[in-house]
């Protein structure tokens, strides 16, 4: 026996008690885990600093026409240019089979994305030469189970063929190797050349371009030409740093981290309130111990240690539990979407801080009862019954 | 015999609301090693603060308090907590056992406080327990044991730090009488046998009979008779 053994002997006295603590700080640190993990999930993402995107001024769902594409890609200070379109893919069942498919101009699309797509030489060249293959990332094709060189039929909820037909035939050409979070390794590619001659509406317009500058110096001088050349036109441009893109679409869901403080904030405060209120009643209770403690020779510092210790213990351990959950939430998650989108990962910078906050709220909520326990005199504690 | 423990001038009042309680005024007193000692009187008489002022538990106003020679009361919070413990084993009237250890447990407790390896800890344990009869009740949680069982234990715990002194409060006031005089049988054998020196305050007249002599104290005096022989 020693001092941890009697701090959780007396964590769990009271195991109800103990129990609904754990709960109420699991779902807190769960709350946490799971929303700094989403907002981490959105805020970093995978990007060069000299990697541009030109889309309609608009908004990103307007098409451009493709001709935007050759003269971007002309612009002074472009090292090379690809576009993509969106073109809203699903696997037989719309409602279970969503895919974030794009139809890509594929040598160029491999240039400008050739940090997040590592795909064997074997499978790209396969890209590059058949009109109807298309890549697909690890997780989806586990998922589909889906095998190299299988004919795949792929519906798109927005186009249709001319025979107004929504289902496209692909030959599986490459599996993407997983990419860093927010990377196109997320991303099921097919060629738009193929996708541009079978569509019955929309021809020749591109949902956006995306570029590589010869220097990141450069990125503001080239976006004012680029949009300064289509300014007054019937498709005017807005051209930005991608990191400035993809934030500008993340904010459409608004402001995640305010909402991230804000909820995790209320959450901590009431958990603070009650776990502080439970042990310093769950010590009160335990005056009369403390004084036998004090009698027998414990000091009033180490009884003020072990009340502490027996708070710290209590949110390490709910904190911890929660981390854990959040942690098995997150993969639940992404084992259901099955990679329809980027998936969200735990994102293990949430340990330290959830460490840190733990640490505090160990130690605030034991404070008081700790400071008590050691004030106590023992002429005290026994005349209290 | 030489004197173990000896109050000088002792002063200790309280105060309860406004009202000032003296409760010792220049009070004299020692007790000898291997004493027994009875101290009996009414409620409020100082009984209890006795055993405080004895124990460490407290300090006088004024005065002195010696133990073995050497003055206690002027002792830092931490260097008195540490003579406590080891010099001094407490008996309560409710036992004070913690009831989320069991009995070997409970009597390990001051032990925490050495440096003892936990194998000595545990024999240590073991040879209390065997002292008070309840070798065969180690395992088994306050809960799970009659009153007299858990004032055993208390009294193993008592002894274990193999302290000179052993201060009683109450020890058989929450005991029928078979039990009481069991319990103070067994104190009897740590006085004779083990060499304790026993202060134990006590209402009850039979119990006070197991004590070598009895020192009865009324507002804060002694009977000066008592004390003198």
């Amino acid at each position: 026996m020693n001092d941890l053994t009697l701090m959780r002997k007396n964590l769990f006295r009271k195991p109800m008690r103990t129990t609904l603590l754990l709960i109420s700080i699991f779902i807190a640190f769960l709350m946490f885990g799971v929303m700094v993990s989403f907002d981490r999930a959105i805020s970093n993402f995978s990007t060069l600093p000299t990697r541009m995107v030109t889309m309609s001024r608009i908004n990103f769902t307007e098409t451009l026409p493709i001709a935007h594409y050759d003269s971007v890609a002309r612009t002074e200070g472009v090292a090379v240019a690809t576009h993509t379109n969106w073109f809203g893919g699903y696997y037989r069942d719309p409602a279970k089979g969503f895919l974030p498919v794009f139809a890509v101009e594929p040598e160029s699309y491999l240039k400008v994305y050739a940090d997040d797509l590592r795909i064997p030489a074997a499978q790209r060249e396969t890209f590059l030469k058949d009109r109807t293959a298309m890549l697909v990332p690890e997780a989806i094709a586990k998922r589909l189970q889906w095998h190299v060189g299988q004919r795949i039929p792929l519906n798109s909820n927005i186009y249709s063929q001319a025979d107004g037909s929504h289902t496209w035939a692909f030959t599986l050409a490459g599996i993407i190797p997983p990419g860093p979070t927010g990377s196109r390794a997320n991303n099921v590619l097919i060629r738009y050349d193929y996708f541009n001659e079978t569509i019955s509406f929309g021809r020749d317009r591109i949902g956006w371009v995306a570029f590589l500058t010869t220097s990141a110096k450069l990125n503001d001088k080239v976006a004012h030409a680029i949009d300064a050349r289509f300014a007054n036109s019937s498709d005017e441009t807005s051209t930005q740093d991608e990191a400035a893109f993809t934030k500008g679409f993340t904010a459409q869901f608004g402001d995640i981290a305010l909402v991230v403080t804000l909820v995790v904030g209320a959450a901590f405060a009431a958990i603070l309130l009650i776990v502080g209120t439970t042990m310093a009643l769950a010590v009160r209770e335990r005056t009369r111990e403390v004084g036998v403690m004090k009698t027998l020779g414990f000091s009033s510092g180490r009884i003020l240690r072990m009340v502490l210790g027996e708070s710290l213990l209590l949110a390490l351990l709910g904190g911890g539990l929660g981390l854990l959950g959040a942690d098995g939430l997150l993969a639940l998650l992404a084992k259901i979407g099955g990679g329809r989108g980027s998936p969200i990962e735990f994102a293990p910078s949430v340990i330290g801080w959830a460490a840190l906050i733990a640490l505090v709220l160990g130690l605030i909520t034991g404070f008081a009862p700790a400071l008590g326990a050691y004030r106590m005199r023992i002429t005290d504690a026994f005349g209290r019954r | 015999m030489t004197d173990l423990i000896r109050l000088n001038d002792v002063e200790k009042s309280y105060v309860r609301g406004k009202e000032k309680i003296t409760i010792f005024d220049k009070l004299n007193l020692h007790f000898e090693a291997g004493d027994f000692v009875a101290v009996m009187g009414p409620s409020g008489s100082g009984k209890t603060t006795l055993l405080n002022l004895l124990g460490g538990t407290d300090r006088p106003d004024k005065g002195a308090i010696e133990f073995e020679g050497q003055p206690i009361e002027k002792l830092s919070e931490g260097k008195l907590t540490a003579w406590r413990s080891a010099n001094v084993g407490f008996i309560f009237q409710f036992y004070n056992l913690m009831p989320i250890l069991n009995a070997a447990q409970n009597v390990e407790l001051p032990l925490l406080l050495t440096r003892l390896s936990p194998a000595k800890r545990r024999e240590n344990v073991a040879t209390a327990l065997k002292i008070v009869g309840l070798e065969d009740r180690a395992r088994h949680r306050p809960r799970e044991m009659s009153g007299g069982q858990q004032q055993r234990v208390a009294i193993a715990r008592a002894i274990v730090s193999d302290p000179k002194l052993l201060l009683c409060d109450e020890p058989t006031g929450d005991l029928d009488r078979t039990t009481a005089d069991e319990i103070l049988s067994t104190l009897q054998v740590l006085n004779r046998d083990l060499g304790k020196t026993i202060v134990m305050v006590t209402h009850d007249a039979e119990a006070a009979k197991f004590a070598k002599r009895v020192l009865h104290l009324d507002k804060g005096r002694f009977d000066e008779r008592e004390l003198a022989a």
